[in-house]
């Protein structure tokens, strides 16, 4: 294969291997020098659009965006020099021209690429004066707010969209100032024209795209995010479970783990309601007639531990048996397994595997 | 699964998702992923934007059949008629894998016979697919460098479903299709830990790795660990467990997180059953059908409130972490503990990762995870000691079967144990749709879920439609043999003529009131995907 052969480049004096055909932004990233970059993520295509990753390279007269430009043998790149940052200035400046910049209310605070960048580099909106959007914030589906006046047309949304979902839900309409991520005709999303995956919510690096459930609920440090793996289909999309106040109020991307990468489907991404739903079973319940009534776990437990006790003695402990499931933990499983064999002392446990 | 673990070894998936998007040629058989896997769809789509050609075999035309090279539409429950033509033709064409044959596999001589019997003109009548697709499809997969298989539910959930994965397995061993990378079958799961419920035993001829109960060695490895005798004797399925409480014969029963009184088939006697027995305790997160029946009913703890590991389709071991506490104040393994130690057997652990330890010691293939490399990494079985480093591919060098060789299956055509008549004319294939998930007992309680699906929609193809003089939202009777349920119909391109589709998610509509009782003599699995119907107005 053409570029398999290992280059020696050197970012801000460090010397390192890549080991493929790999960006000067993938090199770097691997080796834990962070670049700043608003239009790209990993789940998607080298796209070069926001300019924020341009790096100083040895011997090119220009500066180059890191995220397009492929690493050649003994590159010498600096990530950042005087002229690179003055550049990174007026960027982040002439977003935030055309931008709300209301932080303190904003559902993103805290976990806005845009905030982050404004704060490291110390730009504020006041530099630039110019035509604003003015436009209405638009929820009218269960899943997604899309507030148009904070979006930094970086593009990850909608190539999300059409590069790994294949969805087609969204592009950017319009021209010029007026261009816009937006679904065709600007209908409001419905399962006619979206999956609601929340892949594009997932990657957009500022406000204009969040989580409808979540918001208010919290910002993202005051969430403990829980790694755990989906309970739905088989494929085992890790995600994090983002926890306030006891309760999972929002499901957030796991961009590193190894199957999903961070996508996800509307499922695990929104599906997570039923944990504190009203309904849950919250104490044992003793069936009495055709009612149950409430008990505690010793009083079931004693129940459930005698009556099977009784069967096994009147009919023979092949009258009884346990059924376990495949929504269970492998762990559950395997103890389901070993109480069949070593309480009811047969080999009658079977799990819905088969059906 | 067990189609596969006779064919090749194990029944488990052969390759791992991440190799998806390098495939040549992917043969999608009865999946529809973009619907049921959403994630696994996502590498096989870069597999088609990086140039991979597709076939798809499935009755439905959905998302990847209508973007297939070859869409081979066959007639539900024709899937080995199918598969035994593509094989039939390969041979004859010369387009087989001689050496792979040879130095891999045995039984080749008796599947050679049998798929001479299938001519295509004869496959063509049973399959209702045009010869001319069947070679191109048996010529894309067999001229691949890198092919794969993934199945789903259309091919396990009929009477027919082991036989079905062996046929998809003699493909893939007449073409050499298996032991590399984005070379292989992958089987796609429907829920979360199937595999590792099949590999954690909970099966009546099995202990934890799939060392069988009749074999003694096992039987003194567990016993010496467990300290107490193990039956020899395979014990019974579910099925057979409720069969013989119709009888009488049956009589308690502790069920874990199910629900067979609304997702099994032919729930009319699985309820009979449920409603015979003596003493029925259900554990679950939510009242469902089953609990109905239930003396005692104990609260789950949801994926949410407890510490595991789930085992997904690609044989990947991975962590579940407690975000909340269990809700009900338990969870399902400290029940297991003390119940079992109120029976006489204590029975306690610290923590799951204790259970982790013990399973590693007992089950070869998982013989070298922990929590503590967990931590770090997610494994891929067989994995079996500390230092190695999991299983991305199977079969490299040798099957896993008595002789490291694969075996050919020669197989029959049997077809849907129910099949249209005058009377019932029309085939209902039962499968998900991607907002929902099974009975619906979670995502029904999901409210932005609901809003924008609400209820069960009979899908049917225009044609029929007009036919029968229905329209969209239009309220129809669909019965089968079994029972009648009540529903609107949707009208779409994507159900076949004569054929009809409905989901299992919903209990005011039960599509399980509908399908028929047969089932895979083998596994047990019902015949979720065919039966025959007739729809009034």
């Amino acid at each position: 294969m053409p570029g398999k052969k290992i280059k020696k480049i050197e970012i801000d004096g460090r010397k390192i291997s890549c080991e493929k055909e790999e960006t000067i932004l993938q090199a770097a990233k691997k080796a834990g020098i962070e670049i700043p970059t608003l239009c790209h993520d990993d789940r998607l295509e080298p796209y070069g659009g926001c300019r924020l990753c341009i790096v100083e390279v040895k011997g090119v007269g220009r500066p180059l965006p890191a995220c397009t430009t492929p690493v050649t043998n003994n590159m010498e790149i600096r990530t950042e020099n005087d002229t690179i940052k003055r550049i990174r200035k007026n960027i982040i400046s002439l977003l935030l021209s055309n931008h709300p910049n209301d932080c303190m209310r904003c559902e993103k605070t805290g976990d806005c690429a845009l905030q982050g960048l404004a704060y490291r580099y110390d730009v504020d909106g006041s530099r630039f004066e110019g035509e604003q959007w003015d436009l209405p914030i638009r929820d009218d589906n269960p899943f997604i707010t899309y507030e148009p006046n904070k979006c930094i047309l970086c593009g990850r949304c909608v190539r999300i969209c059409n590069e790994v979902v294949m969805a087609g839900t969204i592009d950017l309409v319009g021209r010029g100032f007026n261009s816009m991520p937006d679904t065709a005709f600007r209908k409001p999303r419905s399962l006619d024209n979206c999956e609601f995956c929340g892949q594009c919510v997932s990657t957009c690096p500022t406000g204009a795209l969040t989580d409808k459930k979540a918001r208010g609920r919290g910002r993202a440090y005051e969430m403990k995010k829980v790694r755990t793996t989906c309970s739905y289909c088989g494929t085992g999309c890790n995600f994090d479970l983002n926890v306030k106040d006891g309760k999972v109020v929002k499901v957030t991307s796991a961009y590193d783990a190894p199957v999903n990468h961070g996508n996800l489907c509307i499922k695990g991404r929104y599906g997570y309601d039923f944990i504190h739903n009203a309904d849950r079973i919250k104490t044992p319940l003793i069936r009495k007639g055709d009612s149950f009534h409430e008990a505690t776990w010793d009083e079931a437990l004693d129940l459930i531990a005698g009556r099977f006790s009784g069967l096994m003695k009147k009919y023979g402990n092949k009258s009884v048996g346990a059924f376990s499931s495949s929504r269970c933990t492998n762990e559950e499983n395997f103890l389901v397994s070993k109480f069949a064999r070593t309480v009811f002392k047969n080999n009658n446990v079977d799990n819905c595997a088969r059906v | 699964m067990a189609g596969l673990a006779t064919s090749l070894g194990a029944g488990a998936a052969t390759n791992s998702l991440a190799q998806m998007p390098d495939i040549d040629a992917l043969f999608l058989f009865g999946s529809n992923p973009t619907e049921a896997h959403p994630i696994v769809s996502l590498y096989l789509k870069k597999a088609l934007q990086n140039g991979a050609r597709l076939i798809v075999g499935d009755p439905r035309k959905t998302w990847m059949a209508k973007r297939a090279d070859v869409w081979l539409n066959l007639c539900p429950g024709s899937n080995i008629a199918l598969l035994n033509g593509m094989v039939n033709v390969i041979l004859k064409e010369g387009w087989q894998n001689k050496e792979f044959i040879k130095k891999r596999t045995e039984g080749f001589g008796e599947l050679k016979k049998k798929v001479r019997e299938y001519d295509l003109k004869k496959v063509e009548k049973l399959t209702d697919v045009p010869k001319e697709k069947i070679i191109e499809a048996a010529r894309l997969y067999s001229h691949a460098d890198k092919a794969m298989i993934v199945y789903g539910l259309g091919v396990t959930e009929h009477r027919t479903g082991t036989e079905n994965a062996m046929a998809i397995a003699n493909l893939a061993l007449v073409c050499g299709h298996l032991g590399r990378p984005s070379t292989g079958i992958m089987a796609l799961r429907g829920q979360n830990n199937v595999q590792g419920a099949s590999d954690l035993g909970p099966l009546p001829a099995t202990f934890p790795g799939y060392q069988s109960v009749t074999d003694s060695e096992a039987r003194e490895r567990f016993e010496k660990a467990w300290g107490v005798p193990m039956s020899p004797e395979i014990g019974l399925k579910s099925v057979e467990m409720l069969e013989l409480a119709c009888e009488g014969k049956f009589k308690g029963i502790f069920i874990l997180g199910e629900d067979p009184a609304q997702t099994d088939p032919d729930v009319h006697e699985v309820r009979k059953a449920l409603s015979s027995l003596e003493f029925l305790v259900v554990q679950d997160i939510f009242h469902t059908e089953t609990t109905k029946y239930a003396h005692v009913i104990l609260p789950g703890a949801s994926f949410a409130e407890k510490d595991g590991t789930f085992t997904n389709g690609e044989r990947r071991v991975q962590r579940i972490r407690k975000a909340i506490e269990p809700i009900a104040g338990k969870a399902e393994w400290q029940v297991i503990c003390e119940l079992a130690t109120r029976m006489g057997y204590p029975m306690s652990y610290n923590h799951p990762s204790d259970i982790m330890d013990e399973i590693a010691s007992l089950t070869p293939i998982y013989g070298g995870i922990s929590y503590e490399r967990l931590e770090k990494e997610s494994i891929q079985w067989p994995c079996p000691a500390k230092d190695h480093p999991g299983t991305t591919t199977l079969y490299t060098d040798l099957f896993s079967r008595p002789g490291g060789l694969a075996k050919f299956m020669a197989l029959d055509h049997k077809g849907s144990g129910e099949v249209p008549d005058k009377e019932y004319p029309y085939v209902l294939i039962t499968g998900r749709i991607r907002e929902h998930y099974n009975n619906g007992s979670m995502t029904r309680r999901v409210k932005g879920i609901m809003e924008l699906v609400s209820e069960e929609l009979l899908e049917i193809n225009p044609e029929d439609a007009k036919k029968l003089k229905i329209k969209n939202g239009d309220k129809v009777k669909v019965s089968s043999r079994r029972g009648n349920i009540k529903v609107k119909v949707k009208v779409t391109g994507r159900s076949q003529p004569h054929n009809v589709f409905l989901t299992f998610h919903f209990p005011e509509a039960l599509s399980n009131l509908l399908t028929s009782g047969h089932k895979d003599p083998i596994t047990g699995t019902p015949e979720y995907k065919s039966c025959a119907v007739k729809i009034e107005k």
